[in-house]
């Protein structure tokens, strides 16, 4: 039994017509191990947002479900945090107070100062000491999203949700981040579900890249191993002679993809719904 | 005063703009144009002067000027109370009848508020209070309505907008209740609470109500979802996904809807206190008519403007403590 199980999940919506039904994804099954770093990129509208929003509990499948840890997931909780696109923090609470909202209600038996130490270790950590007083409108958006991963980590969820988490980022902030996310996910090796349109980012910090047909009825059609050993940093995954293999593969994926975007046919890609993925490994 | 859109503080912003404004200084006209824009009171002192000039040059009279006029004409002027004859035997215009005729100039307006505010804490007798306790009363009737219908309003709104459907369910009832007058119902409260007292901060209760509603259940209903999100993933307990996420996400909604209360209360009350007979400062500009004295009259209406800018800013001040920045 793997530690997380997206299994035979499909989530359809009521058309805008009004009649039947539109499928965005449909029979997805994802085997995540503890500790394993998942990433999952598709065009836009292949529901991988919808996705990652199901294991969070703040959407539910039509079919099928997730199981987490032997149990089936039914609604948001402490074990599975999610850093936001847009951040998401309250603009009324300093750095501070959002993360301290987020360690009283994963810890709350702890006392003021635990809970300020515990506070301070995570905001030092993303490197935003001297900034525990301002609040989200005063930071940029690097800074804002350092915040949602101090949030994240804070409270040593099980499972870390990330939500296209760089794409509000400027590019050369981008990559800084990457690295700090790398330096902490190594600390807590939390399991990690990331939903992204950048490959070069998936490269980066996966283990494996799911990656999914268009949709409706988007599937998983291929699942690329990402043999670079770790520890991985930008400069020398480029020196690796499977970077480019891996990184050309899945761009050519996402190119022969998108060219059935449009047509309308739920059956662009690798394979029919319901087919296991492709498994692709560069050795 | 009142209703009117909330002015951010930009601190950062003037400071540039200033920097930018000293580098075209050179010429002369500029530099004026320049000065007035960075000073408004200036220009506020300027016009303030320019209208208290031409009020007093319009309301000016010369002195009664008796030549031409027979001595029985005179009499028949002083026997009407036109005129008065002074202890020297010269006739000078009635300064009672004065009063009343046309409009008195600011001079007459300034000696009334002199008089008026030296015994502001004189009672005379059962109707006729000073200026002091007026005001006292009359805030205190504004304030006990204001903070009934916004304590109301908010709790109901804030029920409203967390249950979509109920919300428009009730919605069409608060569409209907909501542009009628608060006056319109004061025959209604007199007769059922029968109490001109009690009817005076109901009616200012009513004014104040539907804005803050409406407004309240509209700002819970569009607060973000990723707010709702992040305190469901954290399991906040309801108290405190109410006063940690919802009450403040939703405060400048909620503060905004405040205002037009404010506004619509502070108007009403003055009309309430009118009809009803209150003591306040809506009521003196009555009694004022009633005595047929002008200059009082326009010192009570100043009165309502000066107490109506004191809350305004007191309730500014307050607001800006729980609005935030997006």
């Amino acid at each position: 039994m793997p530690f997380l199980q997206i299994d035979h999940a499909s989530k359809s919506f009521p058309s805008h017509t009004g009649e039947g039904e539109v499928c965005i994804f449909n029979d997805v099954t994802i085997k995540i191990e503890q500790g394993e770093f998942v990433t999952v990129i598709g065009h836009s509208g292949c529901g991988k947002s919808t996705l990652l929003n199901i294991i969070a509990g703040l959407d539910t499948a039509s079919e099928g479900g997730v199981i987490l840890e032997g149990k089936e997931v039914v609604g948001p909780g402490l074990d599975r945090m999610v850093v936001f696109q847009n951040f998401s923090l309250m603009p009324w609470m300093t750095v501070f107070e959002n993360i301290a909202l987020a360690v009283r209600s994963a810890y709350p038996d702890w006392s003021q100062t635990q809970v300020a130490d515990h506070v301070n270790k995570y905001i030092a950590l993303v490197g935003l000491k001297g900034a525990e007083t301002k609040r989200p409108t005063a930071l940029s958006g690097g800074m804002k999203q350092r915040v949602g991963l101090a949030r994240a980590f804070s409270i040593e969820p099980k499972v870390l949700l990330l939500d296209e988490p760089f794409a509000q980022i400027d590019a050369l902030t981008r990559g800084v981040i990457q690295e700090e996310l790398i330096q902490m996910w190594n600390a807590s090796r939390n399991t990690v579900f990331m939903v992204t349109h950048d490959v070069d980012e998936a490269i980066l910090l996966s283990d494996r890249i799911l990656l999914m047909t268009n949709g409706p009825s988007a599937r998983v059609g291929e699942i690329v191993e990402v043999s670079i050993p770790r520890p991985r940093s930008r400069e020398s995954i480029i020196e690796h002679p499977h970077y480019y293999k891996i990184r050309n593969h899945v761009i050519h994926f996402l190119v022969r993809h998108a060219a059935h975007v449009g047509r309308g046919s739920g059956e662009s890609g690798a394979g029919r719904s319901g087919e296991t993925p492709v498994l692709v490994k560069f050795s | 005063m009142s209703a009117g859109t909330v002015v951010p503080e930009d601190p950062p912003v003037g400071k540039e703009t200033g920097s930018a404004r000293s580098a075209l200084k050179p010429t002369k006209g500029r530099m004026m144009v320049g000065q007035a824009a960075e000073s408004p009171w200036m220009i506020t002192v300027f016009l303030a002067v320019v209208f208290l000039l031409a009020w007093h040059l319009v309301t000016l009279r010369g002195a009664f000027d008796g030549k031409g006029l027979t001595e029985e004409q005179l009499q028949m002027m002083e026997f009407n109370g036109d005129i008065v004859r002074s202890p020297d035997g010269t006739y000078l215009w009635n300064p009672e009848k004065e009063k009343v005729k046309g409009i008195p100039g600011p001079l007459a307006v300034m000696e009334k508020a002199r008089e008026e505010l030296s015994e502001a804490f004189v009672k005379k007798g059962t109707n006729d209070h000073g200026i002091g306790y007026l005001v006292l009363y009359t805030v205190s009737r504004f304030g006990v309505g204001f903070l009934a219908a916004s304590a109301v309003a908010v709790v109901l709104g804030v029920f409203l907008g967390l249950n979509k459907v109920l919300f428009k369910a009730v919605n069409p009832f608060i569409q209907i209740l909501k542009p009628i007058s608060p006056l319109a119902w004061m025959p209604l409260l007199l007769y059922t609470v029968k109490d001109p007292k009690w009817t005076a901060i109901l009616v200012v209760f009513m004014a104040a109500l539907w804005p803050t509603l409406a407004t309240t259940a509209f700002g819970v209903n569009s607060l973000r979802k990723d707010y709702l999100h992040v305190a469901a993933i954290l399991q906040l307990s309801w108290p405190k996904r109410l006063f940690k996420v919802i009450l403040p996400g939703a405060a400048p909604t909620i503060v905004n809807g405040l205002r037009i209360s404010f506004g619509s209360a502070l108007v009403a009350v003055v009309p309430a206190e009118m009809l009803l007979g209150e003591l306040g400062v809506g009521y003196l500009s009555w009694i004022e008519w009633n005595n047929l004295d002008i200059s009082g009259v326009i010192f009570a209406i100043l009165v309502v403007g000066c107490v109506g800018v004191i809350l305004d800013s007191g309730f500014n001040k307050l607001a800006g403590l729980v609005t935030y920045q997006e």
